[in-house]
């Protein structure tokens, strides 16, 4: 009997992790890999970008140049008024300039990274608060304070936050306060938490009863330990894909709120700020439009693509059969 | 079920009496009164900004602002701060103007996702399927705004026909069919960009519905049964596909203002999003707060009736 066990064991494949096999299924879907792909090269851009246009200043985003206003992308530097050390890098405007003459790349460089560090600390706050409520309201749900216990109060204060219209709130917390990007971020992250909290709670609810955390307890390990260095990371599937699509809402938020007037202010360059601006250039200076317009689509496909493909493979049904 | 329906509907009461208090608070305890909307008004000293905080009782702590509110909302008494007019009639007025807005752009979103989303479902892994996944991923992910100007501009160049705002100004002359001709035009485009995104979401909803639905046994019997393959999809996998769309369609109605600021503003459509942004602008405290109010009571009310429909429909909840 044990004998065919272990042959049974040896003919099997070697096990692997389950981030090891969650991956080998996304890696199928060609679409979300490539996509998961694009995303790290756009990290690795907004971070050059951040640099070469901010402490190694190689593409200047803010030298102002009047007499080389709304020049057509790739367009070759040749003014005569405009002084040598101000001409573009390279002596060309690869995606144009704007209506102030700046160079629209070096714009939309700098704006890769204020874009990306919108959604991401955005996202940020979105995982932080709804875990957290998630995590009580699944682990504290029978506890009782008073006469309701945690979990109704947690859960009805999620329905309280699901019945305000999101992007309504947004607009009046970000016209009211003082525009500052910190404010976006804080305000796309405190609106849009409930969905994870209601997906931690969901998975906890499973976890809660299962022996690892009842071994944990038995060790006398603190609860908040419990909590979050024990079940999180059993839980973290669905909070990684609400986490990817999070980003690309946040992203579009940004822009709805740029369109408004309500988004990041300048002198920062945002994708979303970019493209509002260009908006009133659309028949003189298209790229203006264009550029910035197709950079987000580009962007939260990547991302809404990357997160579909990622509930795909942390679903619990598919398996690697291939 | 009348036990249900009642408990349900206490539940809601309570929820709404938060929702109210937060948003109060929300909007009172953000920085930025309507007296300090025009600081650089130098006509305005410190005791006229007095008199107008008092007469709109911004002097008085929270609670009792609160009180003032809610007793004025059941009143009919509550006055904008900007114009002194009525807030129930103007928000009336304008809701009246959103209400085409969003029946048609609803109407447009669910006749759109379901043909695409069965078909998508029944035909998985066709070209079909992946190409229709591909671009509603796409209309999901460009900027609304971004798209809704391409359009205008494609509209206005190829078909010379003006979509913004509610009407073509200086056709009040013109002949009945004329003028509405005029309206169908300034409607329709509105209402499909901001059809799109639903559309796309809709549609992959009923797809993985409809997949769900095709795995299981009584389709495998229905098709044992010998009946034809659209009896089949249609009469058995449709039915019972279709029942969670009925909790969709309370969700959907916060966009009946929320989600339309965006799309009423480009369009210079005066509905209600389009108020609420102005009242935000001007710090109409009344507006917003009524706005948010009458959003959360349809939510609620929504999601009441769908709770309701769904038990009617589907036999197999109890209570």
């Amino acid at each position: 009997m044990s004998e065919s066990i272990t042959t049974l064991e040896m003919e099997a494949p070697p096990s692997k992790g389950l981030f090891q096999e969650r991956w080998d299924i996304l890696k199928r879907n060609t679409m979300a890999y490539g996509s998961f792909w694009f995303l790290m090269f756009l990290l690795a851009l907004a971070f050059f970008g951040k640099v070469l246009t901010r402490y190694i200043v190689v593409f200047d985003p803010k030298v102002v140049r009047l007499s080389e206003k709304f020049l057509p992308p790739l367009t070759v530097f040749k003014s005569s008024i405009t002084p040598l050390e101000d001409a573009p890098t390279f002596g060309i405007y690869l995606f144009g300039t704007d209506e102030l003459g700046r160079d629209v790349f070096a714009r939309m460089l700098e704006g890769t990274s204020v874009s990306l560090s919108v959604g991401f600390v955005a996202v940020g706050i979105m995982l932080t608060v709804g875990i957290f409520f998630g995590g009580i309201a699944g682990y504290y749900g029978r506890v009782k304070l008073g006469f309701i216990t945690v979990d109704t109060i947690i859960m009805r204060f999620v329905d309280i936050m699901l019945c305000f219209p999101t992007f309504f709130l947004i607009l009046t917390v970000v016209a009211l306060l003082p525009p500052s990007i910190y404010n976006i971020m804080i305000v796309i992250g405190l609106t849009s938490w409930m969905g994870t909290a209601r997906f931690v709670r969901a998975e906890f609810l499973a976890l809660r009863d299962q022996d690892f955390v009842a071994a944990a307890r038995s060790q006398a390990i603190p609860e908040w330990r419990i909590i979050f260095i024990h079940m999180v990371p059993n839980a973290i599937a669905p909070v990684l894909v609400s986490a990817t699509l999070g980003v690309a809402s946040a992203i579009l938020t940004e822009s709805a709120l740029s369109f408004l007037g309500f988004g990041v202010q300048p002198p920062d360059a945002t994708w979303g700020n970019i493209l509002s601006d260009g908006k009133n250039f659309l028949f003189d200076a298209p790229w203006l439009t264009f550029i910035p317009g197709f950079t987000i689509l580009l962007v939260v496909l990547a991302f809404n693509l990357c997160g579909e493909g990622l509930r795909e493979a942390f679903n619990p049904k598919m398996k690697t059969t291939s | 079920m009348v036990n249900f329906i009642l408990r349900n509907i206490w539940q809601r009461i309570i929820l709404l009496i938060f929702i109210s208090i937060i948003s109060h608070a929300i909007v009172h305890l953000a920085p930025g009164e309507p007296a300090l909307v025009d600081p650089s008004n130098p006509r305005m000293k410190a005791e006229d900004i007095q008199r107008i905080r008092a007469a709109f009782h911004l002097d008085e702590p929270l609670h009792v602002q609160y009180v003032y509110w809610v007793k004025d909302l059941f009143t009919g008494e509550l006055k904008s701060f900007k114009d002194n007019q009525p807030v129930m009639g103007k928000i009336w007025e304008r809701f009246l103007n959103s209400l085409p807005l969003f029946v048609i752009a609803t109407f447009i979103t669910w006749c759109l996702a379901f043909p695409v989303g069965i078909r998508a479902a029944v035909h998985r892994d066709s070209t079909f399927d992946r190409s229709s996944t591909f671009i509603s991923y796409a209309l999901i992910s460009i900027p609304g705004f971004f798209l809704s100007y391409l359009v205008i501009i494609f509209m206005v160049k190829t078909f010379n026909v003006p979509v913004l705002g509610m009407r073509t100004f200086g056709l009040e002359d013109a002949s009945f069919l004329f003028q509405s001709m005029d309206r169908v035009w300034h409607l329709t485009i509105p209402a499909l960009m901001s059809a799109i995104a639903g559309t796309a979401v809709l549609s992959r909803y009923v797809r993985s519905q409809m997949s769900e639905v095709l795995h299981q046994d009584y389709m495998r019997t229905a098709r044992a049964k010998g009946l034809p393959e659209d009896q089949v999809i249609y009469r058995h996998g449709l039915r019972n596909a279709l029942l969670p769309f009925i909790t969709m369609f309370g969700l959907t109605i916060p966009a009946l203002i929320g989600g339309s600021v965006i799309f009423e503003q480009i369009f210079s459509w005066p509905g209600m999003g389009r108020l609420g942004y102005e009242a935000i602008l001007a710090r109409d405290f009344p507006i917003i707060l009524t706005l948010n109010f009458m959003t959360a009571v349809l939510v609620l009310v929504g999601t009441l009736v769908s709770d309701i429909l769904y038990a009617v429909v589907d036999p197999r909840i109890k209570f």
